[in-house]
C-alpha cells in the first residue's frame, strides 16, 4: 500500500488506519464523531496527500482541458478553481476532479487517488493537441484545514495577506510559515477552509507548524472516516461510490457541472442522446426515520416496489440520525422522487426501515 | 480494562452469571476498538438464543458489527435504554450498557468460554 509522507506523524498520533484507494490512510485519531463536529464548529486538520496532482502545460493545454471537461474551462481566469467532471465517450464519468487555472496554458488537475493512473492515461489518450502533460502526484503533498476557525489559524503563518480575502474556489500562491504553498480556499466538508498544495518534501514541515495551532484552537486531526461523514452531511459525491464509468452525470444530479451549450467536449454527444431518450436513474438523498443505519449497497423500495440502491450512507454526527445518497428508479411518468414528502423504505439485515426523501445538502454550512 | 469475574467470548462479548441468569455485554476493548456507538438492534424478551450464534448487531459511525450469544437460553430482560442512548455501551461497557439477561440452559457451556487473563492474552494477540 502506497503512505503519504506524513505516515509517520500519523503513527506517533495513534491513528487508526485503513486501506482506501490503494493507500495506507488515517481512519481516525480519536473519534469519527468528535473529529466530525470539531471541523463544524472549530476547525480540523486533514492530510489528504494521496489526492493526485496532473499538470497540464504548454500551447495547446487551454484546448485539452476544454475538451475533457464537461463544465466550461473557458469561463476560468487565473487564480480560479473549476469543480468538474471528465467523461468517457458514453457519457460515464471517468473522475470528479478540481482544475486549477495558474496561467493561461498552464492547469493543475486535482483528481481522485484510485484514479490518478486511470486520469493519466485518460488525459494522454486525449491529449491531441500537444500539451504537456505530467503527473506532480508524488512530489505534492495536500494539506487541508477546514473548519470556522481555519482563518484566523491560516493568517497567523501567512504574515503577507488576509486570507479570508481569497474567495471561495479562488487560490494563491504564497508561503506558509515560510513554506511555498499553493493556497486555495476550497474543500469537501462544506465549512469555511483551505487546501494548501506544498512539496512532498516540506509536507512534515508544515503539519508541524499547523498541528499545534490547530490543537490550541481545541481542534483535531481528522482521519478518512470524518471526512467521509462531512462531505456527506455537505451533500457532496464520492468517486467510487455515488458515481463511476459506468453512471452519467445526470443520474448522480450534477447536470449544472455539465455546459452542453456552445461548447464540445468529450462525452457530449453521448449526453446529449442520453438525455434525449431520457434519463432513467436518479439520485436523491434520504433521512432515515428511525435510528437505523443504512449503508451503501442497501436496498431502496418504494411501497413494496425495488427502486434502487444506497450509494453512500453514514449516521450525521450533526443531524444524529443516519442519512445518505440513493440511486433510484426514474420515469417521466411517474411522479418526481425529487418531491421531498415522499417516504421510501431502506432494507435493513431484511427488515423494511422508513425514510424520507430530503433536499440535499443535508445541512446548510458556510464555505 | 478487563473485569476479573466476567467470562469472555473471543468475539469480545462478555457474560456474567448470577445463578442461572447472565448478563451479556462487549468488553471496554471492544467498545473503544469500535467507538462512536450510534445504533444498537436486540432480540425482543422471549427470544431463545444459541451459543455462539448472532443474537443482535452494533452500529458505530464506520461500520456494523454482529453480537454473539456467549451462552445458550431465553432472553428474559432487554435494556430497552440502548435504543435511544447506545452511547451508553462506549460509556458504560460493563454497567449501564448491558444488552440482555438470558436464563440460562446449560451452565457447562460456560467453561467453553475465556476468563480474565486467557482474554486478555487473547486481545495482545489479535492487537499484534
Amino acid at each position: 500500500m502506497k503512505r503519504t509522507p506524513l505516515y509517520e506523524v500519523h503513527k506517533n498520533l495513534n491513528a487508526k488506519f485503513t486501506e482506501f484507494g490503494g493507500w495506507e490512510m488515517p481512519l481516525q485519531y480519536s473519534s469519527i464523531v468528535k473529529e466530525h463536529l470539531s471541523v463544524r464548529s472549530l476547525v480540523g486538520l486533514f492530510d489528504l496527500s494521496h489526492m493526485g496532482e496532473i499538470e497540464v502545460s504548454g500551447q495547446g493545454a487551454n484546448e485539452l482541458v476544454q475538451k475533457l471537461s464537461t463544465n466550461d474551462a473557458s469561463r476560468l481566469s487565473d487564480g480560479r478553481v473549476l469543480y468538474t467532471l471528465f467523461c468517457n465517450e458514453t457519457g460515464g464519468i471517468v473522475d470528479d476532479l478540481l482544475i486549477y487555472r495558474q496561467a493561461d496554458n498552464h492547469y493543475m488537475l486535482v483528481v481522485n487517488a484510485a484514479n490518478i493512473e486511470k486520469d493519466l492515461a485518460w488525459v494522454e489518450t486525449c491529449n491531441d493537441t500537444g500539451a504537456e502533460v505530467k503527473d506532480l502526484s508524488q512530489d505534492t503533498a495536500l494539506i487541508a484545514l477546514q473548519g470556522p476557525k481555519s482563518i484566523d489559524i491560516l493568517n497567523l503563518f501567512v504574515p503577507e495577506r488576509d486570507v479570508s480575502q481569497i474567495s471561495f474556489f479562488r487560490f494563491v500562491v504564497d508561503k506558509v510559515a515560510r513554506i511555498p504553498a499553493i493556497i486555495s480556499r476550497t474543500g469537501y466538508t462544506g465549512e469555511t477552509g483551505f487546501e494548501l498544495y506544498v512539496n512532498a518534501s516540506t509536507a512534515e514541515d508544515l503539519w508541524k507548524v499547523l498541528y499545534p495551532a490547530v490543537i490550541a484552537a481545541e481542534g483535531h486531526p481528522i482521519g478518512l472516516g470524518a471526512r467521509d461523514t462531512l462531505r456527506l452531511e455537505a451533500g457532496l459525491r464520492l468517486y467510487g461510490m455515488d458515481m463511476n464509468d459506468d453512471t452519467n452525470p445526470f443520474e448522480v444530479g450534477l447536470d449544472r457541472f455539465v455546459k452542453l451549450k456552445n461548447r464540445q467536449f468529450i462525452g457530449k454527444r453521448a449526453l446529449l442522446s442520453e438525455k434525449k431518450k431520457g434519463i432513467t436513474k436518479q439520485m436523491i438523498g434520504f433521512q432515515m426515520l428511525d435510528r437505523a443505519v443504512a449503508r451503501p449497497g442497501y436496498t431502496v423500495y418504494q411501497q413494496g416496489k425495488h427502486i434502487g440502491n444506497v450509494t453512500s450512507g453514514a449516521p450525521s454526527p450533526t443531524l444524529k440520525c443516519s442519512i445518505g445518497f440513493a440511486s433510484i428508479e426514474s420515469s417521466r411518468h411517474a411522479p418526481s422522487c425529487r418531491n421531498t414528502t415522499q417516504n421510501i423504505d431502506i432494507e435493513i439485515r431484511g427488515k423494511m426501515h422508513p425514510a424520507k426523501i430530503v433536499k440535499v445538502p443535508f445541512l446548510s454550512t458556510g464555505t | 480494562m478487563i473485569l476479573q469475574n466476567l467470562k469472555y467470548m473471543e468475539s469480545h462479548e462478555w457474560a456474567k452469571q448470577e445463578g442461572d441468569i447472565v448478563t451479556i455485554g462487549i468488553s471496554d476493548y471492544a467498545q473503544s476498538e469500535i467507538q462512536d456507538i450510534v445504533y444498537v438492534e436486540l432480540p425482543e424478551v422471549g427470544t431463545e438464543l444459541t451459543q455462539k450464534t448472532e443474537f443482535g448487531v452494533i452500529e458505530s459511525v464506520k461500520a456494523a458489527f454482529d453480537l454473539y450469544a456467549p451462552v445458550s437460553g431465553e432472553v428474559i430482560a432487554v435494556n430497552e435504554s440502548l435504543l435511544d442512548a447506545p452511547e451508553q455501551v462506549n460509556e458504560s461497557p460493563y454497567d449501564d450498557g448491558w444488552f440482555l439477561k438470558i436464563r440460562m440452559t446449560d451452565d457447562s457451556e460456560l467453561d467453553a468460554l475465556l476468563d480474565a487473563e486467557s482474554y486478555q492474552a487473547h486481545i495482545e494477540a489479535e492487537h499484534g
